[in-house]
Order: C-alpha cells, then sequence, then structure tokens
C-alpha cells in the first residue's frame, strides 16, 4: 500500500479524523487511524472509539490499494509538523515510511485486523446547510449540562418533523432551543433523537468550516442503524451512538405570558455583567433591577466587595428585580447572536426568556429562545 | 473535667486586686442538668444525669450531687447508672440548651462585645473597654453572676485573670456557683500547687509522659529547662513551658462563626446492614440540617464519618454547588459518600454527618431550577421546625424514623 497526497489536503483530513481519537483507548487499537486506499483510488482516514466514528474521503495524488493502521496522535503530529510539500506513505513490512521532502518517518503499525468496523450510515434523512447547522448546535450546545452522571442533561435532543428541526438542551438551570428548517429526504419525516451534546457541538462546528451541505443521517423508528446518527459532508462523514431519549417535556416549562420585556444593547450588558461580576464568587447572582429606563446591576454581598453599575434598558411592562447565575447570562447573551438582547420576565422566581431582538412578527416564537432560572434571594 | 477539679483551694477571692485582669472566663455549672431542672424544680438538690438512657451512650451532664458519687460528663451511661442508681436520667433537649445559651451569651454581648464562646457553656470575656461602663473586672463578673441567676435560674462560675487559661483554670477551681480572681502577680503562686493536668493541653498522654519524668505540679514542671521540654515534647514542649509560668499569648477572639455543625450517633451494637446505617444518616442529616437552620447558617461542605469495630475512622467530604440546609441534600450527599466509601457491608460502630463551609443564611442564595416548585423541601422542613418547635421534637420526622431503630426497649 502507498499513496502521495499533498501536505496540507493531509495534515487536515489527519488533524480532523484524530479528533475523535479517544485519549485513553480502553483497547490500543483505538489509538490507531486506519488509512486505506481503495480499489477506486480513493483514500481513507478513520478514527473510531465504539461511540463516535470519523471518516474522511480524499483523492490522492497516486495510490495503490491496501491498507494500514498508525499511531493516530503520532500521525497527526507528524503531519502538522510536515514542510508544504507532497506527502509519501508507504508500508513496508511492520513499518509505514512517512516522506516529505527531506523528513522522512518510520512508524510501526498496529494490527489492522484487531480494529473494528466502522458502523454503517443509516439511512440520510435530510439536509441544512452547514455554517446555519453549525451555528443551530453552538446557540443550544452552551445549555448542555457538563455532568456525565446525569446523561440525559449532556445530550442536545433533536426533533424532526417535516421540514423543521427543533434542537433542545437543558442542564435544568436554563433552556436553549432553536428551531431551523431543512430539507428533509421524504416530506413527512419525523423522528427524534438525543445526542451526546459534546460530540454534536465538535461535529458541527468542525463540519462548518466546510461551506457546503451537512447531511443528516437517522433511521426512524425500527430502521437500520437505529440508535445511531451520522453526520457527513464534503467527504468527511461523523456517526455517534444515541443517547437515551428521555427528555424533559420543556416545551410546557417555556412560558408564554410575561409582566414585562426589556432590551438592552448586548454589547454593553455583556460588558457590564462581565464587570461587575468580577466581585461574585462561582454560582452566585449577579441582580438585575429593571425601573424606568434603566437597569442597575449589583453583585457581592455585604462582607464581601461589591459592585454595581447602570445601564440604559428599555422596559415594556412591570419593574422587576431578578438575580441571575453570571454564567448563565453570559453564555446566553453570547448564543443570541444579536446586538439586542430582549429578555421576558414574569416574576423574580418564574423563568425569564431571552432572545435575540425583537421578532418580525410579535405572534411567531423567535427561532431561538434561551430560558434561564433565576437565583432566589433569600430574605 | 473531672481530673482538673482536684484543684487545691485557698487563693485569692473575689477581693484580690483586679487591676489588669481583663479576661473572664465564664462558664455555667453542669448546664445541661440545670436548664433541665428549670422545668423540673422538684428534682433540685436531687441527683440528675443527662443522657440517653440506654446501650452505649454517655453522660452528657450531671447535677453536683451525682457528681458527688463519682458520676462525671463523658462517662457511659451503665456506669454511671452503676456508680448512681439513684440518679434520676433526663434525655436531653438540646433545642432548649441551645436556647438558653444563646440568650446567655446575649447577656455577655451587652456587656462587651469581646466574647468569645468556647462551646454552648462556657465563653471568654475580654472586660477591658467596658470598666467605664460597668466597673473593674471582678464587679462585671459579680454582675454577670447576678444577671445569669435572676434571669435564667441557673448558676455560674467565673475566673478572672490577666489570661485566658488562667481565667479559665480559676473558673474551674471556684466551681460551682464560685468566682475567683487571680491577681497579675498572683498567677505563679496559684498556678505552681497545681498537679500537671490542669494545664490546657495536658491529655492523659502527656500527663503519663511528664509523671515519668518525676513532673507532677505545674511547679515541677516550671522548674525544668526548656530545652529539656522541647527535646520531650516537640513544639509542645515550650508551650507547656509558657503555661508553666502563667503566659498565654492568646487573645479573646470575639464571635468566631462556626466551623462546622455534626452530629454522631454510636449504635448500640455494631451495624453492617447499609438500610439501617441510611437511615441513621436520615436522622443524623434531619438533626444537622434543624441545627444549621436554629442557627441561622447554611453550609456548603457534607461530612461523612464512618467508624469501623477496630475504631479505626474514616470521613469523606463533598462541596455541593450551592450551600444548604435542607436535611433532604444533606442526606442525599451523606448517602452517596457513604456508598463511594467502600465501606458498605462493613461493620461500623459509629456514623456521622457533618456540615461544613458554613455562612450566614442571609447571605444565601438558591439557583431555582426547571419546573422546580416555589414551595419546596426547605419549606416543607421550615414547618417541621416550627411543628418541632410548639410541640416537641418527635412531633414530626421522616417515615422511616417514626419507628426508631434503636429504642430504649431494643436494650
Amino acid at each position: 500500500m502507498m499513496f502521495r497526497v499533498d501536505r496540507d489536503v493531509l495534515a487536515e483530513a489527519v488533524a480532523w479524523t484524530a479528533r475523535s481519537l479517544p485519549a485513553r483507548p480502553s483497547v490500543p487499537v483505538l489509538a490507531g487511524m486506519r488509512l486505506e486506499v481503495t480499489e477506486q483510488q480513493e483514500l481513507k482516514l478513520s478514527g473510531f472509539d465504539y461511540e463516535v466514528s470519523a471518516e474522511v474521503t480524499l483523492q490522492p495524488q497516486t495510490g495503490e490499494p491496501g491498507v494500514v493502521l498508525v499511531s493516530g496522535r503520532l500521525l497527526a503530529e507528524i503531519t502538522r509538523a510536515l514542510p508544504a510539500q507532497p506527502v509519501d506513505v508507504v508500508v513496508e513490512g511492520a513499518k509505514a515510511v512517512v516522506t516529505c521532502g527531506s523528513a522522512r518517518f518510520t512508524l510501526l503499525t498496529m494490527p489492522v485486523e484487531d480494529y473494528p468496523t466502522l458502523p454503517a450510515m443509516p439511512p440520510a434523512a435530510g439536509r441544512v446547510g452547514s455554517d446555519v447547522f453549525a451555528s443551530a448546535v453552538g446557540q443550544v450546545a452552551v445549555a448542555t449540562g457538563k455532568d456525565d452522571t446525569l446523561p440525559m442533561l449532556t445530550g442536545v435532543r433533536m426533533e424532526i418533523d417535516g421540514d423543521t428541526v427543533t434542537l433542545a438542551a437543558t442542564d435544568r438551570y436554563r433552556l436553549a432551543v432553536r428551531e431551523l428548517k431543512w430539507q428533509p429526504e421524504q416530506p413527512a419525516f419525523e423522528a427524534v433523537a438525543m445526542i451526546p451534546g459534546r460530540t454534536l457541538a465538535d461535529t458541527a462546528k468542525s463540519l462548518g468550516s466546510t461551506g457546503a451541505e451537512v447531511e443528516i443521517a437517522l433511521s426512524g423508528a425500527g430502521g437500520t442503524g437505529e440508535g445511531m446518527i451520522g453526520f457527513s459532508s464534503a467527504g468527511r462523514r461523523t456517526t455517534s451512538r444515541l443517547l437515551d431519549p428521555d427528555f424533559p417535556k420543556y416545551r410546557s416549562l417555556l412560558p408564554t405570558e410575561f409582566s414585562a420585556t426589556a432590551e438592552l444593547q448586548t454589547g454593553a450588558f455583556v460588558e457590564a455583567v462581565k464587570r461587575v461580576a468580577l466581585v461574585a464568587e462561582r454560582n452566585t447572582p449577579v441582580r438585575l433591577a429593571f425601573h424606568g429606563g434603566e437597569v442597575v446591576l449589583e453583585a457581592g454581598s455585604g462582607d464581601e466587595a461589591q459592585a454595581v453599575e447602570v445601564l440604559q434598558a428599555e422596559l415594556d411592562g412591570d419593574e422587576i428585580n431578578i438575580a441571575f447565575n453570571h454564567q448563565f447570562l453570559l453564555e446566553g447573551l453570547g448564543a443570541i447572536d444579536s446586538d439586542v438582547a430582549r429578555l421576558q420576565f414574569t416574576t423574580s422566581t418564574k423563568p425569564a426568556i431571552l432572545t435575540g431582538g425583537k421578532p418580525v412578527d410579535d405572534t411567531l416564537a423567535p427561532d431561538y429562545r434561551y430560558l434561564i432560572m433565576p437565583i432566589r434571594l433569600s430574605g | 473535667m473531672s481530673r482538673k477539679q482536684l484543684l487545691p483551694s485557698g487563693s485569692s477571692g473575689m477581693d484580690a486586686d483586679d487591676t489588669g485582669c481583663a479576661i473572664l472566663h465564664v462558664d455555667m455549672d453542669a448546664f445541661f442538668a440545670s436548664v433541665e431542672l428549670i422545668d423540673r424544680p422538684e428534682l433540685r438538690g436531687t441527683p440528675v444525669i443527662i443522657g440517653h438512657p440506654g446501650g452505649r451512650g454517655v453522660v452528657l451532664s450531671a447535677t453536683y450531687e451525682a457528681r458527688k458519687f463519682g458520676v462525671h460528663s463523658a462517662m457511659p451511661m451503665t456506669r454511671a447508672r452503676r456508680l448512681c442508681p439513684q440518679a434520676t436520667i433526663v434525655p436531653p433537649s438540646h433545642g432548649k440548651y441551645y436556647e438558653i445559651s444563646k440568650q446567655v451569651m446575649e447577656v455577655f454581648q451587652q456587656i462587651t462585645p469581646e466574647v468569645e464562646p468556647l462551646s454552648v457553656d462556657e465563653a471568654f470575656l475580654d472586660v477591658a473597654g467596658a470598666r467605664r461602663l460597668f466597673g473593674s473586672p471582678a464587679r462585671i463578673a459579680k454582675l454577670i453572676r447576678s444577671r445569669v441567676a435572676d434571669e435564667f435560674s441557673i448558676t455560674c462560675s467565673v475566673g478572672v485573670a490577666s489570661t485566658k487559661f488562667v481565667a479559665k483554670l480559676a473558673s474551674t477551681h471556684c466551681k460551682p456557683d464560685g468566682l475567683l480572681v487571680i491577681p497579675a502577680d498572683g498567677v505563679v503562686a496559684f498556678l505552681h500547687p497545681l498537679p500537671v493536668a490542669a494545664l490546657w493541653g495536658v491529655g492523659e498522654r502527656t500527663e503519663q509522659a511528664l509523671v515519668r519524668l518525676g513532673i507532677r505540679t505545674v511547679g515541677d514542671l516550671a522548674r525544668v529547662p526548656v530545652t529539656t521540654l522541647q527535646r520531650e515534647f516537640g513544639a509542645v514542649g515550650a508551650h507547656l513551658a509558657d503555661l508553666a509560668w502563667g503566659r498565654d499569648e492568646r487573645r479573646v477572639t470575639p464571635y468566631s462563626p462556626d466551623k462546622s455543625i455534626g452530629n454522631e450517633e454510636t449504635f448500640a451494637h455494631d451495624v453492617d446492614d447499609p438500610a439501617t446505617i441510611k437511615r441513621e444518616l436520615l436522622r443524623l442529616s434531619e438533626r444537622v440540617a434543624a441545627r444549621l437552620r436554629t442557627a441561622g447558617y447554611v453550609g456548603r461542605t457534607v461530612s461523612v464519618k464512618l467508624r469501623r469495630s477496630d475504631f479505626t475512622t474514616i470521613s469523606r467530604s463533598r462541596t455541593l454547588r450551592e450551600p444548604t440546609d435542607v436535611a433532604k441534600v444533606i442526606y442525599a450527599t451523606a448517602c452517596d459518600l457513604y456508598d463511594a466509601s467502600g465501606l458498605a457491608r462493613v461493620r461500623l460502630r459509629l456514623v456521622g454527618v457533618r456540615m461544613e463551609n458554613l455562612r450566614s443564611a442571609d447571605l444565601a442564595s438558591h439557583q431555582l431550577s426547571l419546573g422546580e416548585r416555589e414551595i419546596g423541601w426547605r419549606e416543607a422542613e421550615q414547618a417541621v421546625d416550627r411543628a418541632v418547635q410548639r410541640f416537641g421534637a418527635d412531633a414530626v420526622r421522616p417515615a422511616s424514623l417514626v419507628r426508631r431503630p434503636f429504642g430504649p426497649m431494643d436494650v
């Protein structure tokens, strides 16, 4: 087996594939990256850890069919460091030789026959622009839980109903929901999937840079490849095992009526929250008092440092005092992707909804909603 | 306590020169027992022992009438009852003690803000700044004694001296219902005849080591060169030498907030059944949470103590996302810690639950979660507190604790 490929093309493909390699593989071969030149003269690079698989297909300048397994991490480091010249990879017995310009590396190969077969892609379900998909996933993934002991809260729920995809995630303290349009393969396709949040965020981000469309592969109930989701775009494909589909019945938790709506300049709001939060310990609140045309931001407590800042805010409705975890607030403000932040309240102990700007049509729910539970202050 | 009462008498009474003696040590006499007698005056003048009557409980307090029979605090109940079979046994009602203690501490606070509570029943006061208002330290000591007696019908003993440890020795020395001033120039004369065990920090082990060296009294100790003591006892040696000459630099530190609140329970018989152990963890969690709420604290770190039959002990702790005073949360964490301890199914002699990392509940806030009820466990437990306040400790409790696994019946 041998192939020749441009250094930049190879380095990018190897780096992308290496992302899904396990840091501490349960079986040594899983640390390997599989390189295969097919009969069709295609070069396929793949990695798998039984949960997530990644595969890139590219066209080598020259190639002889064959397959080899080498340390993925080492190959990634080597290709990153190579000079900008064509790279030759040749298998010689139990060694793989990588040559590029004047540099030559000899790598040990791993037993390719012990390497697991990558899962097949489920049937294609539909397509969406990779940039739209990446930004939508990014907006929702901020709200996933980081605590692996509660797997249900570490996932992003994807609900497909015809041409509408709804993504939702919650860590119990906030809930992010994003709706987007896509092109389903079948107009009446319906499916629900819980995708591990970190994998989805990584995948969407890395496919987002291709600029092409992302194809989402997902079987309906009972179809082949159940329990699995696949994403492919521009020669790259990833599959991931799905999580248990349990998820809170979140739609009923989203308030629909409010006693007040405040609009602020997102940039100024973010800066002010960051400043007052300097005196707030982790998980302690930033207090917001909306009245008249302004909001007073405060953090810190009586026997510690305190901070206060006043900001313009357009309030429509009842005056309100409410407190939030500053990290949650900042992450929400970072996710709305809008110059104007719109906060809607009912009471200081009821969920608030953060959205970007005023929707064009007030009767429509905005595409993206970030629900944030307040912090109840004692006394 | 008992060992330290073996003090010679004949030191200076309250008329002694109290110049420069600004430190007061106030110690309530047989505090738990005295508080119980407020409600049961018919027991006055009789031997009374406070403690859980059954199994492996210990004496928490005893009246002086009972102490005459050799009963003292921390003694196993079985032994105490053998020594003094005619004593009335009263089970402790901790809530009552904390309440009276709080009120007594408030009396001290009215005299000086420089109050350092040592436990529920004793405190140091630095009255240097209170002389203009209330007179000399001895006068203040007298005032405290009469106010405590008038307002609470319990007695206390007050030691007055220039240092904390001498003041504490003085109050111990004049107990019960006494007042003793150790003038600054009388400290050495007061200290030196005392047995070494009277010194703070000299426990049984140190005492034995000292006696082996032929050092029996504080005077003996004072005459041993510091270098010798340091060789024998390390850093403690220098400290002992200081104490022997009445040197004690520690200041009265007003109000150090509680560092932790905890409860532990020794089983009547060693237990290896996880269900029983968890039930005990629940009971302890309930008690710790109630104490936190009474004291106005929330805690962030839950710590569990597990002692095996062979007395080897481990502690495990976890810091929560936010501070709490809710028994349900404390219990859930305590169970996790127990499950993860590797001691499930191991025979345990004692379990304890403790909350650390305390702060004032006024400053606490609670991150609400999706779908959380506005009125939650915290409110339910506060309601239980109020019921308990009105109807007594047994008014409301978790269903799994209704039939006490270790009631008096079992013993």
